[in-house]
This record gives structure tokens, C-alpha cells and sequence, in this order.
């Protein structure tokens, strides 16, 4: 089997004390979208952020694009190509949305206008709102404004901490559309899912972890069409 | 306290000796006597520090109030200036009370609005006018009685001992409305407002002449040992001079010296005591919880900004103590020589070099400190003339090198002060 | 009753220094608002750097007099400025390098900061008076005067004089043209708008890229340039005695805790309404007033709120009221 563009290979670790992740791999390829989901506490967050290198590994490696990224920081792998966007404080809340944006590309040097503009195409509301500051918009709109925020490096692949965390259902599809957009333009998703349904929906792989150690591993539609994974994480 | 405690004050008191056998023992007991005071201060302060965390900027004025304490209660009044315009000057003080009761009940009744802000401020704004129009007449004519040695109310004439407690409450008095209005916010709102009010302290010392003589200083208060002209002519203290070989004078003032040196240690003892059950006591523990952990403390149920309260003033009254001490120490207020630098900063350097969250200390800090604070000047000034003895005679630089040698040890206490909380946090003496 | 004469008045004795002592107060409030925006504490070391600050521009102006240069009729002290700056400068990096990086590297609770700056203001405080004692020391020069008050009254022919010194309009002007630069620094330059991303949201600038340690040099150095201005017009205005600038600090704090600390607009409103009200309470209106009153009838007694000795007082009364009732400022600040 070919190395996929993203993996975080048998990962074992925590934060300091006992080990949250035993030996969980986590694997994005190119332009698809993977999920992951999972019982409260069972290391889906840890997860990610093991794989941005925001956690140090005890055991197993990230790859990206078949380079060894296990010893570098997260800025360093920003530079890399990978995007973050955090689950809480994820935007500048007293800059305005366009200053949001400029951040998020604060490492390029080249003209960002043409990014800022698809960023415009793909959240139209940000445009009319670009120069209100981001903490006065909506829950959903500082979402919106977030994942903007980490499209301004171009990155080649996208980490999302749970990016529909308090927003209403109607908003949340909308940004699951979006997210689907995203991935066509080629970008990898990676991303952490409360709502395990509606995410698995739209996966082109489907993680579910518990405790630290990965439980099922397949496409979204098959995890949806799996029985034991219907009773024990989707409630039937 | 491990061997290391003892033995650091065993250095210290070594220190002491040396300074007595090689320069003068009136010196030695002088510093004695002002180290005494300062552990009294530091200890004050660990408390607020040490055990809860917070940052007192303002110890000048609480050391400053505790000592018009003793002005108000041991020099005799001055009845002239009572008939004058005491009671003017007393009502004035009420009115001026109630009207910020008033302006306070105001608040609190009327509803939400313009209404309110607007009925508080015509409230303060009468209430102003009233209390200034009685005020200021009646302070003038006391200020008018002999001015040139009266000029003020004076005291009640009472035992000078009696106003160390009363000091200490002063000083609780107004660490009570700091505390109120900036605890429970950001920590360094406290600091800040502290550094306000000790300023405004000293302001009112200074400026409220009818009260504490301001700038004109109260000199010859009753002091609570004997002064060594009077104990020159006792008959004990010649004979104990013949037996020491020293003259009459020296003589008298080291017993009286140790008088106070007596008299302090036995408060500080008891302060010690007293911290040190403290310390040990679940309340002790509670406030050690709090200040390491203050969102779970306070998740527990502790009322974190009342338990602060308490322990602010509780330390500040320890320090308006060690005001008063001070001033029956010296027999005299002088609100002009109230200065930031000595009375919080050393105090605070004093904390940090003992050993924050230990009551020994602070202790010793108090005394390390103090001991430096008085030997380093004259070593400075020792290695200014080194510096610039090659230098010509009456050249503007060597000059102004000397003049400036008083103020290395600004400089010194502030370096250490730095390299004691970056290398050595925890102190001389460890916190446990 | 003679409207023209109580505001000639009014301007002359209160108006005038109020806005000159406002201004410094802003530029002094607008360094311990960045310092806090960014470092995240109380700078106590604030108004003693001011001090040496000066220190080091009166140094460089004394030289310069020696030299024979000026610029009349502006002070020489404006030509010594940018000595100062740089003296500054590498002062508080150098300060920052020995004493506070390593609390920033063990993430240090926000208290061990303010000790730190408290040791850092004792030292600075000490080689302040090394150099310059505890006296004052003038070092105006040039023009004392705009326009005097015998310029402006055989101008106006009003009744009231009003004087405008260089010191006092050097000081608005001034103060003016550096807020105007400080606000295109933080809203239109990269440099700037990181320092305000950093100062939002400490975590998501570093995710992008942006390196806590420029930043912090950056705002030391617009520290620096803000101080020395402040210390130095402050110094012209007033004279030169380094106790002074240790009592700026509890009115440049009340200014930048009124104005909601972290909020440079914040800190300069509050910087002018903490000058006007210290001015205006302790300001005798005893003349204003008998302009305004009827004629012949003339108040009694000065008409003074408080004596000028409590002005500190009215700095204190204001910080209370914010904690009391709006802890987080005018504007909204940061932080509780």
C-alpha cells in the first residue's frame, strides 16, 4: 500500500504523565476528507493535536508526504502546509475579519490578495463583514473567519478541532458544505467530530477511537453501515 | 527550620558583635533596634505575600498611619486648640462621613439610571459644601493656636504603649477599604491601588496640619523606655559604667537602646508565635490552598476575595504596628522623611531575601537587610574614594562621584532583589 | 458677567496645562498599556525609566550646549531626544534580556512579573540619581514663551492675560503627532497589526508564525520612544527631579486602567480626563467664577475643590470609581 499524504503512524504519548494514545494511527489522503469520532475522552482531540505536533510522541512518527515531520514544531510544520484551526480561541478577536486573514498568511512573503479572495468566493459573508472586527460576528461566522484564517497559508492540508463545536444544526451543515468545497480544491481535511453522524456522512475515511487506541478504521459510508459502530457511537 | 535557620541567625547576630566591638555599640544596638522593626514590617508583609499571593505596594502608609496613631494617642491634647475648633474640626470628619453614607444609600435605593448618578453626585456635592464650610474655618483656628509648638490638636494623652494596637487597627482600618474595592480583581489591581493610597497616607500626614503638625513634625513624644539623659544620673547605670570601663553617656543609651530592643523582641516573639500557629492551622493550610490553586479553592466553596480581605489586613495592621513601634522608637512623627523606597521597597527585598512564605524568614530578611542597608553606604563611600583616589583633588567628577556613593545602595537592594528571584526564589530560609 | 475674560482665564491657568499634562500623561499611559497588552503586567518600572530616560536626554542636551548647537527657538533637549531613545532602547531590552525573558521561558505568574519590574525600578531609580542627585534640574531653552501674556493682552485688549509656553505647545504638538504614528504603526503595518494579534490571542500567533520574541522587542522599543518623550516634555514643562516621575506612575496607571488597560485609545482618553480632573478640582476658580458672576459680586474665599497637595487624591478617587463600578475601563480593556 502506498504512504498516504498525512499519517501519524502509531502514535504513543501524552501530556507528561500517563500515555493518552496507544499506538493510534491516523492516516489523510490527498484531497479526501478524514474524521475522526468517538466516545467523550477518547483522545480525538489528542489525537490531532499529536499530529500538528502541539504533544510530544513517546513511540510512532508523522509523515507528511513521506517526510518524516516528527521532531519539527507546529509553526515549523505550518510552513510545512498544514492548517489548524483550534476548537476554542481560534480567531484575533478584536482585529477586524480582513486583519484575521492577513495573520493567518503572516509567514508568506508573496501577494496574498488572490488567496484572500477565495477566501472571500468560498465564505461570501466574510466579504460584506471584512472589516468588522471578529469577535462582534456570529458563532458561526468566527467560524467561518477561523478556517479562513488557516487557508491564508495555502496549506495542503486542513486540521479541524471540532469546527461545528456550538453551532446551530442549520449553520453546521452549511459548514460541512463548505468543508466538502474545500477538499475539491485538492487540500487533505483532517478533522475531529462530536456530531460522529453527520460527519461520517461526508468522510471519505472514518476513524473511531476509544481510549487512546483505534476501534474502527474504514470509509465513512461503511463505519455508518456497520452495525456494532451504529449501537455502541451513533445511538442505533 | 532545619540547621541552617540557626545558623544563619547565629552569622547575623556574629555581624551584630563585630559591628559593636569594631565600630560602636550604641551602632550595633541602633541597628538592632530598626532590624527588630523591619522583621516586624516583613513579617507583615509575607503575610500578604507569603500566604496568599498578594503584592502590597503601600506598606509606607500603613507603617505611616500606625505611627500617627501614636501621636493621637500619647501626646497630651492641647486644650486651646480643642476650644479653638475641636468640635468644628470633629463634626467636619462626621459630615464628612455621612455624606458619602448618604451618596452610598442613594446608590443603592434609587433604581438603575440618570436619576441615580445624578441624585448621588447633588448628594456629594451638598454634602461637600456643608462638610468644607464647618471644616475649614475650624481647622484654620486650630492651626492658628501657637503655632510655632501646638498648632494641632494633639493627643489623649495616654500610655504610648497603648498605641501600638491602636496603630495596628489603623492601619487595618485602612487596608479594610483598599482591600474592599480592588480585591477579587486582577492581582495587580491591588499593588496598584495600594502605591494610591499610601501616597495619598503621607499626603494627609503632610498637608493636615491640625492633625498630625505635617511638616512642622511632633517631636517629644512620650516614649515607653527612658530616655538616656535621665538614666546618665542613676546611680546604677555610672556604676555599671565604671565596671564596663565606658563613658556614662554610651552607657545609658545601650541600656536604653536595649530597653527597646527588649520591648520589641517581646512583640515580635509573639507575632512570631502567633504567625507560626497560624501557619500550621487548617486556616493556614486553606490559605495556602488558595494561593497556589485559586480556581479550585475557589471551586471548593472558599470565598477567595473575603479570605484575601482578612489576610490583607491582618498584614497591614502588623505593619501599621511596626509604624508606631517606630515612632515612640525615635519619640517623633516626621511625615516629610516618609519616603517609598525605604518603607516598602527594603521591606519587600527584605521578604524575598528570607525567604517568602517562611515567618523566619522573613525575619532574618529583616534583619540581613536592614544590617546592609546601614553598613553598605559607608562602603560605598569607601569604594567611591577608592575609585576616584586618583583622581585631583576638588575636579567636579570626583566630586559628584562622593556626593553620589549614598546612592549605590538604591542600586545594590534592587540587584539583589533581581538575582534572589531569579536564582534563588525560594530565600534564605525556604518556605517548608 | 464677562464670558470672553473667564475664558481667557480659564484656558491660561487650567485649560492650557491640563491638555500639556494630559499629553504627557498619554504618552507614558499609551507605553504601560502596550507593555501590558503585550508582556501581560504592570510595568512599575515605568515612571523611574521615564526618569533615566530623561536623564539621558539632559545628559545629551548639556553636551550639546556645550557644543554650541541649538535650535532656537525650539529646546536643545529636542535635538537630544533620539540619544535618548537609543539609550533607552538598549536599556529596557538589555532589562528585558536579564530579567524578564526567563520569567516570560517559565511562564511565571503574572505577580513574579511585577516583582521583577519593581527590582528593575529599584536599580533604574538608583543609577537615575547616580547621575542626576535628588535636586531638579532645568534644562529648558530656546523660547520660553509662544505668545506671552503681555503679547496677548496688547493683542486682544481683553482684561485677562494668556500665555502659551513652548514647552507646553511642543507638548500637545508633540504628543499629538506621536499618538497619530502609534495608531498607523498598530492598524497598518505588519509589524504593528502582529503585535496586536499577539496581544489578542497569544496561542493562534504563534500557530501563524508570527515570533513572541520580536514582538516583545518591537514593543520595548515603541516603549522606549514613548517614554523618553513623555519624561522629557514632562521635564521641559516642569523641570527635572526624579521622584517626580516615580509619582507619574499612579496617575498614568489610573489613566490606562480608566481607559481599559490594553487599549491605546483607552489610556489616552483616560490620561486627559485624569489631568483635567486633577487639575480642575485642585484648580482655585476663585477668578473664573467673579468673571462669570454678576458684577459686584464676588465670591468668597478661592473656590477650591481641594488643595493642590491632594491632587493624588483625585487620581485615587478615579481609579476607585473604575474598580468600583467598571473594572475593565472606558473602553473595554483586556483583562479583569
Amino acid at each position: 500500500m502506498a504512504e498516504p499524504f498525512l499519517i501519524g503512524d502509531a502514535m504513543t504519548g501524552g501530556y507528561g504523565g500517563a500515555d493518552i494514545l496507544h499506538s493510534c494511527t491516523i492516516a489523510v489522503e490527498k484531497g479526501e476528507i478524514a474524521v475522526i469520532v468517538g466516545p467523550n475522552g477518547a483522545g480525538k482531540s489528542t489525537a490531532m493535536k499529536a499530529v500538528f505536533g502541539m504533544l510530544k510522541l513517546r513511540e510512532g512518527a508523522v509523515r507528511l508526504e513521506g517526510e518524516d515531520i516528527t521532531a519539527l514544531s507546529p509553526q515549523a510544520r505550518v510552513a510545512k502546509g498544514m492548517g489548524f484551526v483550534p476548537q476554542t480561541s481560534n480567531i484575533f478577536p478584536s482585529m477586524s475579519v480582513e486583519e484575521n486573514l492577513e495573520m493567518g498568511a503572516f509567514i508568506r512573503r508573496d501577494d496574498i490578495r488572490a488567496t484572500m479572495e477565495q477566501v472571500y468566493d468560498l465564505f461570501p459573508i466574510l466579504r460584506d463583514k471584512r472589516a468588522q472586527a471578529a469577535g462582534e460576528l456570529s458563532g458561526g461566522q468566527r467560524q467561518q473567519v477561523a478556517v479562513g484564517r488557516a487557508l491564508m497559508t495555502k496549506p495542503k492540508v486542513l486540521m479541524l478541532d471540532e469546527p461545528t463545536a456550538g453551532v446551530s444544526p442549520i449553520v453546521m451543515d452549511e459548514l460541512f458544505d463548505r468543508i466538502i468545497e474545500i477538499s475539491r480544491t485538492g487540500i487533505s481535511i483532517l478533522m475531529v467530530e462530536q456530531n460522529a453522524r453527520q460527519a461520517l456522512e461526508i468522510a471519505d475515511k472514518g476513524y473511531v477511537l476509544v481510549q487512546g487506541a483505534n476501534r474502527y478504521t474504514d470509509t465513512g459510508q461503511a463505519l455508518l453501515a456497520d452495525p456494532d459502530v451504529r449501537k455502541s457511537f451513533l445511538g442505533g | 527550620m532545619s540547621a541552617r535557620g540557626p545558623l544563619l541567625f547565629a552569622l547575623m547576630g556574629l555581624a551584630l558583635a563585630c559591628v559593636g566591638l569594631f565600630q560602636s555599640w550604641q551602632l550595633a544596638i541602633t541597628i538592632l533596634n530598626m532590624s527588630l522593626i523591619s522583621a516586624i514590617m516583613a513579617l507583615g508583609v509575607n503575610m500578604q505575600w507569603g500566604y496568599a499571593g498578594l503584592f502590597n505596594v503601600g506598606v509606607m502608609g500603613f507603617t505611616a498611619v500606625g505611627g500617627l496613631a501614636v501621636v493621637l494617642v500619647a501626646q497630651p491634647p492641647v486644650p486651646e486648640a480643642w476650644a479653638a475648633g475641636g468640635a468644628g474640626a470633629l463634626l467636619g470628619l462626621l459630615l464628612g462621613v455621612a455624606t458619602i453614607l448618604a451618596a452610598i444609600v442613594v446608590y443603592q435605593r434609587l433604581p438603575k439610571g440618570r436619576m441615580r448618578g445624578l441624585a448621588v453626585f447633588a448628594v456629594l456635592a451638598v454634602g461637600y459644601f456643608i462638610t468644607s464650610a464647618v471644616f475649614g474655618p475650624a481647622t484654620q483656628a486650630i492651626e492658628a493656636v501657637n503655632p510655632a509648638s501646638e498648632g494641632y490638636l494633639g493627643g489623649l494623652g495616654l500610655p504610648v504603649v497603648l498605641a501600638w494596637p491602636v496603630g495596628a487597627l489603623f492601619a487595618a482600618g485602612v487596608a479594610w477599604m483598599v482591600g474592599k474595592v480592588s480585591l477579587g480583581l486582577r492581582s495587580d489591581y491591588l499593588a496598584i491601588a495600594t502605591l494610591g493610597i499610601s501616597e495619598i497616607v503621607i499626603a494627609v500626614l503632610k498637608f493636615e496640619g491640625w492633625m498630625s503638625r505635617g511638616v512642622n513634625n511632633v517631636t517629644g513624644i512620650d516614649r515607653p523606655v527612658a530616655r538616656p539623659v535621665d538614666l546618665q544620673t542613676a546611680p546604677w547605670v555610672q556604676s555599671l559604667a565604671d565596671s564596663l570601663g565606658w563613658d556614662v553617656q554610651q552607657t545609658a543609651s545601650v541600656v536604653s537602646g536595649l530597653g527597646y530592643a527588649g520591648l520589641f523582641a517581646l512583640v515580635l516573639g509573639a507575632l512570631i508565635w502567633l504567625s507560626e500557629r497560624a501557619w500550621n492551622s487548617p486556616w493556614g493550610r486553606m490559605m495556602r490552598a488558595i494561593r497556589d490553586n485559586e480556581v479550585s479553592a475557589r471551586a471548593m466553596g472558599k470565598d477567595v476575595k473575603q479570605r484575601h480581605l482578612a489576610i490583607f489586613v491582618l498584614g497591614s495592621a502588623v505593619c501599621g504596628l511596626a509604624g508606631a513601634m517606630m515612632v515612640s522608637m525615635d519619640g517623633q512623627l516626621t511625615p516629610g522623611s516618609y519616603e517609598p523606597l525605604r518603607f516598602t521597597f527594603l521591606i519587600w527585598v527584605m521578604v524575598i531575601v528570607g525567604g517568602s512564605g517562611n515567618n523566619w524568614g522573613a525575619v532574618l530578611g529583616g534583619f540581613v537587610i536592614w544590617f546592609l542597608w546601614v553598613q553598605v553606604e559607608p562602603a560605598g563611600r569607601w569604594f567611591m574614594e577608592l575609585v576616584t583616589s586618583g583622581m585631583a583633588d576638588g575636579s567636579d567628577l570626583k566630586d559628584h562621584l562622593l556626593a553620589s556613593a549614598s546612592y549605590m545602595r538604591l542600586l545594590t537592594m534592587g540587584v539583589a532583589l533581581l538575582l534572589m528571584l531569579r536564582f534563588a526564589p525560594r530565600g534564605l530560609i525556604p518556605e517548608r | 458677567m464677562d464670558f470672553l475674560n473667564a475664558l481667557v482665564s480659564l484656558s491660561n491657568f487650567m485649560l492650557i496645562p491640563a491638555l500639556a499634562y494630559g499629553s504627557q500623561l498619554a504618552l507614558g499611559a499609551l507605553g504601560i498599556t502596550l507593555v501590558y497588552s503585550i508582556l501581560r503586567f504592570a510595568h512599575f518600572a515605568h515612571g523611574d525609566t521615564m526618569a533615566l530616560g530623561t536623564a539621558a536626554v539632559i545628559g545629551g542636551t548639556f553636551a550639546l550646549q556645550s557644543a554650541g548647537v541649538n535650535i532656537a527657538p525650539l529646546p536643545t533637549a529636542l535635538l537630544a531626544v533620539p540619544f535618548g531613545v537609543v539609550a533607552m532602547v538598549l536599556y529596557l531590552l538589555a532589562a528585558d534580556r536579564l530579567v524578564y525573558r526567563y520569567y516570560r521561558r517559565v511562564r511565571a505568574k503574572p505577580m513574579i512579573f511585577v516583582m521583577a519590574s519593581l527590582g528593575v525600578m529599584f536599580v533604574t531609580n538608583g543609577i537615575t540619581r547616580l547621575f542626576m542627585g535628588v535636586g531638579e534640574t532645568r534644562f529648558e531653552d530656546g523660547e520660553r514663551f509662544v505668545f506671552s501674556v503681555r503679547e496677548f493682552r496688547d493683542f486682544t485688549g481683553l482684561a485677562e492675560g494668556l500665555a502659551l509656553r513652548n514647552a507646553q505647545f511642543i507638548t500637545i504638538v508633540t504628543a499629538l503627532i506621536v499618538m497619530v504614528a502609534l495608531f498607523w504603526f498598530l492598524n497598518r503595518t505588519r509589524a504593528g497589526k502582529s503585535m496586536r494579534a499577539y496581544s489578542d490571542n497569544e496561542d493562534l500567533a504563534l500557530l501563524s508564525g508570527i515570533n513572541p520574541e520580536r514582538v516583545v522587542t518591537i514593543t520595548w522599543v515603541i516603549t522606549a520612544i514613548l517614554l523618553v518623550l513623555a519624561g522629557t516634555l514632562y521635564g521641559l514643562d516642569k523641570g527635572f527631579r526624579a521622584f517626580n516621575y516615580f509619582q507619574l506612575l499612579l496617575p498614568m496607571f489610573a489613566a490606562a486602567i480608566l481607559g481599559g488597560l490594553g487599549n491605546p485609545l483607552g489610556a489616552i482618553v483616560g490620561a486627559y480626563v485624569v489631568a483635567f480632573a486633577e487639575m480642575g478640582v485642585t484648580f482655585a476658580w476663585r477668578r473664573v467664577v467673579s468673571y462669570m458672576l454678576p458684577d459686584g459680586i464676588e465670591p468668597s474665599g478661592m473656590v477650591q475643590l481641594l488643595p493642590v497637595d491632594y491632587k493624588f487624591a483625585v487620581t485615587f478617587a478615579i481609579l476607585v470609581i473604575v474598580l468600583l463600578f467598571r473594572p475593565t475601563g472606558i473602553f473595554k480593556g483586556k483583562v479583569l
